[in-house]
């Protein structure tokens, strides 16, 4: 699946575990019911899939061993992701790799990227250029968020990166 | 696009509008870029590139539904106060987009009905050149803040509450976690121990206060709603200081964005939850996350809220001289004059001054509807009498906020002869319905033929001066957009079998004694409900004591009497 960041296509280097199969020693994202598995594995990067209907809370004690957290969107209008992301930022400092996957519109990429969310899975057929687009249709944002943007020096006011 | 075309944005406008935020280059161009991106997503709809389930909340979101006949167009007017410019604006959409008139709602909105899709980004265009938009008057997503019509006037206020209003504007605007919310999300803020605004039926009602050092305190209730499930609100604060406004906010709204049910949309607003968990469960869920959170990201500096408030235009009063003594020479003159003015008006905190309630229901008319000449006429009365300062009210009025008593009457008589002279505020033709099975989609009955069957009924201004008090409220459905459980007397539209019925509700209030209206009995046809209306009212004349009001005899006498009223054999 096509993987974005900052608007472009990168390099998947992860890979989902497959159920019943070893998990092997490369980057790979568990589910969180085989995280203690993937915790007790010596080498390779770990990456884990939070359920949507999880608090973050259920990754606390975990988090300094994992390098990225998979948020995913049953459908595009479950805003709970959102929530999830800006949690992992600043309620649990994590500063690795916040993957979004599921149903998203790139008129929410503003938003996950404010939320703290760093990398997102999109459809093969996905029209790339209104990702592109969506990352720059605003210079500014109405609020303070976890990425702590330049202030305009008015208001609440923040500017987003160029 | 960088960001450095922008102008510095902390340089004061030069001139400021009276009672609202004076818009600079960011916002001007914020809104330039929301209409790109409106415009972005009208063509990938059209290219197929998004699915119509994909389009509909991002319209929603630009304030774009779409009705039985035509989409509409909700326009946000925040915490309800136009500028005589943008009251101009709106008379021109109606005339050129509309067919010729607009609808203000009860959320202190207007709306348009017969807006055509593709004359939607033209629309928005001319919004955003008076500096208005459609932003967020629709979806799940945190809707217009409402505040008190007589903001900044009312001489029974301690703090004028549009401030804050704005600065919550700003922070829920395109907010990036709380845009998919599990449903739409209503805020409203008073400064007034008269509650105005109906506090206690919103999702959180805030009444601010100042504290001894006159510096702000709010008061929040959360939880409170009409709806399907109506509820008066729970007090989660009593004395929230103003810097962690918005950090306390954002508590309420992630813990209803983590916690809020998605599975029933008519279980998903956040007074379900409240319900469900109780309002201590909710009330430590909250304080979780507030003390846990960041809260120096989200404090609001005294120097903040005082840069937003240098944005607002200040009413240059003039000294009082003899214009409260000719205003009282006017109207021993002229006893129509002198009703108009017991009724529409309300006693303002600068002497020689007062504010106006223009009503927009006149005998027999359409509640809330103002056509575009109307308009127009508003926005030179605005601009003559009361600063190019207009509000809407929630209860489908319009307020000149600041009118010298000496020129009470020349706007009087201006009004009369546009039609808008009704004096009939607070009485029982001062009636508040939904848009109805005449438009929306999700109606069960026409709301306005009834309102104005009532209307006509009750035209007799004597009697409705003898009535005095009575607020009639009309909902076509269950949803209760014309808020009938909050009505003294509530009427709500019903399907009974194919046909348009209507259940009575009685004893309801959206003020500081806030109750949920108590369903009378079986619904029944237009005219039946017409009928049984005037049978409570007559009922009410004979049984009340002395300056009693028809809540006060409802409540004293029960519903069992007022019941029999209506469906006791004759």
């Amino acid at each position: 699946m096509p993987l974005l960041e900052n608007g472009h296509l990168i390099t998947d280097t992860w890979h989902y575990a497959v159920d019943g199969e070893a998990l092997g020693a490369g980057p790979v994202i568990v589910p969180l019911s085989r995280l203690s598995e993937g915790l007790g594995r010596i080498t390779g990067a770990l990456g884990v899939v939070l359920p949507v209907d999880q608090n973050v809370s259920a990754l606390r004690d975990s988090l300094p061993k994992i390098s990225l957290v998979v948020i995913g969107f049953p459908i595009f209008r479950d805003g709970r992701p959102f929530s999830q992301a800006r949690a992992l930022r600043e309620h649990l400092h994590f500063t690795g790799e916040i993957r979004a996957s599921g149903h998203i519109l790139p008129d929410q990429y503003e938003f996950l990227i404010r939320c703290g969310v760093t990398t997102v899975e999109v459809a093969e057929e996905t029209d790339l250029s209104a990702w592109e687009r969506a990352l720059h249709q605003f210079r500014v944002a109405m609020q303070p968020s976890v990425m702590n943007e330049k202030p305009t020096g008015f208001g609440l006011r923040r500017f987003l990166p160029a | 696009m960088s960001a450095d075309i922008l102008i510095r944005d902390d340089v004061l406008p030069a001139v400021r509008s009276v009672g609202t935020y004076t818009y600079d280059q960011i916002d001007r161009v914020f809104l330039r870029e929301r209409i790109e991106q409106f415009k972005d997503q009208v063509a990938r709809r059209i290219s197929g590139e998004l699915t119509e389930d994909e389009f509909k909340p991002l319209r929603l979101m630009n304030g774009l539904y779409l009705q039985l006949h035509a989409y509409m167009l909700r326009v946000a007017v925040p915490y309800g106060t136009l500028t005589a410019r943008q009251v101009r604006a709106l008379a021109r959409i109606a005339r050129e987009f509309d067919r010729g008139y607009g609808h203000f709602t009860t959320r202190q909105n207007i709306q348009f009905n017969w807006i055509r899709l593709e004359d939607t980004p033209a629309a928005l265009e001319v919004l955003a050149e008076a500096d208005m938009h459609a932003i967020q008057t629709s979806g799940n997503c945190i809707r217009n803040v409402t505040s008190d019509e007589f903001a900044g006037a009312s001489a029974d206020e301690l703090l004028d509450p549009r401030v804050h209003a704005e600065i919550l504007r700003q922070w829920s605007t395109l907010h990036p976690e709380f845009t998919f919310l599990p449903r739409k999300f209503k805020i409203a803020i008073s400064g007034s121990p008269q509650d105005r605004v109906a506090a206690r039926f919103h999702d959180i009602g805030l009444i601010a206060r100042p504290d001894v050092n006159g510096r702000p305190l709010f008061e929040v209730f959360v939880g409170g709603g009409l709806g399907r499930t109506p509820i008066v609100g729970t007090k989660l604060r009593d004395d929230l200081p103003e810097e962690d406004l918005v950090a306390y906010l954002e508590a309420i709204l992630r813990v209803y964005n983590e916690f809020g049910r998605r599975d029933n949309i008519y279980k998903a607003r956040i007074k379900i939850l409240v319900q469900a968990l109780g309002a201590d469960e909710f009330r430590q869920r909250v304080d979780t996350e507030f003390v846990a959170m960041d809260r120096a990201r989200y404090r609001l500096e005294p120097a903040l809220v005082q840069a937003i408030r240098n944005r607002f235009g200040v009413p240059a009063f003039e000294p009082e001289g003899n214009a409260s003594a000719l205003l009282m020479e006017m109207r021993q003159k002229d006893r129509a004059f002198d009703a108009w003015v017991r009724t529409n008006t309300h006693a303002h905190r600068a002497p020689g001054y007062i504010s106006v309630v223009v009503s927009l229901k006149p005998a027999g008319g359409i509640p809330g509807d103002a056509t575009s000449d109307q308009l127009d006429m508003l926005a030179n009365l605005a601009e003559r009498f009361s600063f190019s300062e207009l509000r809407v009210t929630h209860l489908q009025n319009v307020v000149l906020g600041h009118v010298r008593q000496d020129r009470l009457y020349e706007v009087w008589q201006a009004l009369s002869e546009a039609g808008m002279g009704t004096a009939n505020i607070g009485f029982i033709t001062d009636i508040v319905a939904c848009p109805g099975l005449d438009y929306c989609a999700l109606a069960n009955a026409r709301a306005i033929p009834i309102a104005q069957k009532l209307s006509s009924r009750f035209a007799d201004l004597e009697l409705q001066r003898e009535i005095g008090s009575l607020r009639i409220n009309i909902s076509g459905c269950i949803n209760a957009c014309g808020h009938h459980h909050a009505a003294h007397i509530g009427i709500l539209g019903v399907d009974k079998r194919g046909e348009e019925a209507f259940q009575l509700t009685l004893g309801g209030s959206g003020e500081e004694d806030a109750s949920i209206g108590q369903i009378l009995g079986p619904a029944m046809s237009e005219d039946d409900a017409v009928d049984a209306v005037a049978r409570l009212v007559d009922f009410y004349l004979v049984r009340r004591n002395d300056e009693e009001r028809f809540l006060d005899a409802y409540r004293r006498l029960g519903t069992a009497a007022f019941k029999d009223v209506v469906y006791a054999p004759a």
